[in-house]
């Protein structure tokens, strides 16, 4: 490929062997950054791999293709916001939004998350392997064929699954000790579709939930996401399927249906 | 239980003139009127009737009279009928009281108080018929000042980079109304209208159907608290993008779709389960606080790589200047400000009567601090919420505004006769409904027709007001208040609205 093809002028930041392009990203502002993404998006790069990201938000949004990019550093908030189908992995931990209204599409991030992971998400992945902050799943939806996934590996704050209507949410707790109880409250607050299953107990739930125990096509959907998660992280799928789960779904598809006097 | 709730109307028929064609029973959506074979006469529910007069439009021999019910509790100024009635349907439901529309009480309305002025002697008026008279404006973020350059062979060449502008041929917009709480036919008349007129429709937060996207350079596409059929192609196909932080029926709290609307064609263009409640959070949960909007407001610009403006949308509160303020350096091309009297398909009718301030009152405030803090170019400002007529729009934009959105008023031109029960999804007209039965009772190129015919209506009426006044060009309207005298209003009113007592 010829880099001009690519773009007008080729930022000293930018290098592009193959398919794979490289970035610096230090110092470089977020709208530049993005931009230059756009840029190579669509345009022969499969892979892109941005280095030294210090807080550049945004990254991933308005990407059409199926382009993977790894990102080394720490992206800013709204990673792969209202993203359709690039495929990002983060070397280090993510801050807020991260997945905001995600359509389509995967984020793996090798760390922690901040607050909002994959707020009003319609379909897509991700896989935290730490702990993520509060309102994770806020709002998650599905839609026929668009079903979204969220794997936390450590634990997640309160307002978990928050108006959650439809997905799967899964929190693992695979970095607590001794017996696995979740400090989150408010779990599920307003919850009106959707699957949580948690690895151990939750502090304090809301009151539109109701727990129950696993049933077959749980264990297998459940198997299928911390296999796939594990194989991100080289974890033990099998230890930790070995503890015992709480599945989380709604007591009812239309939680305010009797507030009304009409 | 027995309900203590006393019918609101009675339906009177004149027996003479019934022919028992039965088109009352098949026009009311409520059960109102019924056909007894027996003794061959239509009779009717009082219970049940909502005063929307679809059936005495209908009727062929203007047989039917809706009447007030004469039976009312012993007047009372503080206990109002309303307020015994909402009691009672209180204590028997345990509810919250719902209602649609705008506010319906007296004493929050001053565009009634504001009276325009006419050229007198002194400087000539225009005739619009006769004389070229301007109406059209652009609204998004202007820049602080311009550069040009001399070019030889182009003349003069624009040197600043312009920000994304929307050009409207009058200023009138439609307000968001969602697909879902009005209907696709509805939706439908709205995009074919603005398009023919040259101006713009807002698909309110519940997304835009596939067969509307072709109208996408007419509208504009919001985002909401529920993200509901939010995704980049959405964003992409509008002109603009508008999120809601609040709306002036029903400030600071969010809204429910009931499950009984959520059809499979709603669910689709929502991208949500058939029959669950589209829930709509109060707050936009990644938004709390300005540099959050912000973060949204550049995430939307990022999803369409800075080509389109970008609105957001607040009820006017009393804090609605400072928030403004905020809202623009956040970095939204447009304002807009949704008064007390602002409309809704559904909303507890507490909130509605009892939340928010008068538009005029936000609008001078917002206007005038924008200007004293030197950045009223940076974005438009838009006022909505219970616009009624062209001298409205006039006196809005004298106020301030370089724009104006109007919903009740284009339902009204579909058929809405304010009746207030959108929230039951039941509406006779057609209108606030997702019932298959009677959203057919709207033909989308009749209703592009009258909404078209509206806009026509107030534009020439705003160019004859303005002609009247010696000004061909609605810019020289734009926060104009020389324009404006008051009447009945006290001088604080008057300070805030900035606008000189009549006489004065």
């Amino acid at each position: 490929m010829v880099l001009k093809d690519v773009i007008n002028r080729v930022p000293e930041n930018l290098s592009i062997e193959k398919h794979v392009a490289k970035i610096d990203a230090y110092g470089v502002y977020y709208r530049d950054l993005n931009s230059l993404l756009r840029s190579l998006d669509g345009n022969g790069v499969e892979k892109i791999e941005i280095r030294n990201v210090y807080g550049q938000r945004y990254i991933g949004t308005d990407l059409d293709g199926h382009i993977k990019i790894d990102v080394y550093g720490t992206p800013g908030n709204d990673l792969g916001a209202f993203m359709r189908g690039a495929n990002i992995t983060v070397h280090g931990n993510v801050q807020d939004g991260c997945g905001n209204t995600m359509d389509h599409g995967q984020i793996v991030v090798h760390g922690r998350a901040g607050d909002l992971v994959g707020h009003s998400m319609r379909g897509g992945k991700i896989f935290i392997r730490d702990d993520a902050g509060y309102r994770v799943g806020i709002h998650m939806k599905e839609y026929l064929g668009k079903r979204p996934f969220i794997v936390i590996g450590g634990t997640a704050q309160d307002f978990l699954g928050e108006y959650m209507a439809g997905g799967v949410l899964v929190v693992l707790g695979i970095n607590m000790k001794g017996e696995i109880r979740h400090n989150a409250r408010f779990v599920g607050t307003g919850m009106h579709g959707g699957t949580m299953y948690i690895r151990g107990e939750v502090r304090h739930l809301g009151e539109e939930v109701e727990v129950t125990d696993l049933e077959e096509d749980d264990f297998r959907l459940l198997g299928s996401l911390v296999d796939e998660f594990c194989s991100y992280y080289r974890l033990d799928a099998e230890k930790i399927l070995e503890s015992k789960f709480n599945k989380l779904i709604p007591v009812s598809s239309r939680p305010y249906g009797n507030l009304y006097a009409y | 239980m027995k309900s203590y709730v006393i019918p609101e109307y009675i339906v009177e028929r004149d027996q003479d003139r019934c022919i028992r064609c039965k088109v009352c029973v098949n026009q009311c959506s409520y059960d109102t009127h019924y056909y007894d074979e027996e003794d061959d006469i239509i009779l009717s529910r009082n219970e049940n009737c909502v005063n929307c007069q679809r059936c005495a439009t209908f009727c062929p021999t203007q047989a039917i009279t809706i009447r007030e019910n004469p039976n009312h509790y012993r007047s009372n100024a503080n206990w109002t009928q309303e307020a015994i009635a909402s009691i009672k349907k209180q204590a028997e439901t345990g509810g919250v009281v719902l209602t649609g529309m705008g506010c319906d009480k007296p004493n929050l309305t001053y565009w009634d108080r504001l009276l325009l002025n006419a050229s007198q002697v002194t400087n000539p008026s225009i005739d619009p018929l006769r004389e070229p008279m301007e109406l059209r404006t652009y609204i998004g973020s202007k820049p602080d000042k311009l550069e040009v350059e001399m070019d030889e062979g182009n003349g003069v060449m624009l040197k600043t980079k312009l920000a994304p502008q929307l050009r409207l041929e009058t200023p009138i917009m439609f307000s968001a109304m969602s697909y879902g709480s009005i209907s696709l036919n509805v939706h439908k008349s709205l995009a074919r209208a603005a398009s023919e007129v040259g101006t713009f429709y807002n698909t309110g937060e519940g997304g835009l159907e596939k067969s509307l996207y072709k109208y996408g350079d007419h509208v504009i596409v919001q985002v909401a608290s529920g993200r509901f059929g939010v995704h980049p192609e959405y964003l992409n196909a509008g002109a603009a993008i508008e999120i809601k932080i609040g709306q002036g029926a029903k400030p600071g709290i969010g809204g429910h779709l009931p499950g009984e609307k959520v059809s499979e064609e709603i669910s689709e263009t929502r991208m949500i389960p058939v029959g669950t409640d589209a829930l709509s959070p109060a707050p936009q949960h990644d938004i709390y606080s300005i540099e959050d909007l912000r973060q949204l407001i550049y995430a939307l610009k990022e999803a369409t790589d800075y080509t389109k403006p970008v609105f957001v949308k607040i009820a006017a509160v009393h804090n609605s200047a400072a928030i403004a303020s905020g809202i623009v350096r956040a970095g939204a091309d447009i304002v807009v400000l949704d008064g007390v009297r602002g409309g809704t398909g559904a909303a507890p009718r507490i909130i509605r009567d009892n939340v928010g301030i008068p538009l005029e009152m936000a609008l001078a405030s917002v206007d005038q601090r924008l200007r004293d803090e030197g950045i009223r170019n940076k974005a438009s400002v838009i006022a909505a919420g219970g616009i009624k007529s062209s001298a409205d729009v006039l006196k809005a934009i004298a106020l301030g505004a370089d724009a104006v959105y109007i919903a009740t008023a284009a339902l009204v031109a579909l058929g809405c006769t304010v009746c207030q029960k959108c929230y039951t999804g039941k509406c006779p007209w057609g209108i606030a409904t997702t019932d298959l039965w009677l959203t057919k009772r709207i033909n989308p190129d009749l209703g592009a027709k009258r909404l078209a015919g509206l806009l026509r209506g107030w534009s020439l009426e705003i160019m004859e007001m303005m002609g009247g006044m010696g000004i061909n060009a609605i810019e020289s309207v734009r926060g104009n208040r020389l324009l404006l005298r008051g009447v009945g209003l006290s001088d604080t009113e008057l300070k805030i609205l900035g606008v000189r007592m009549a006489g004065e």
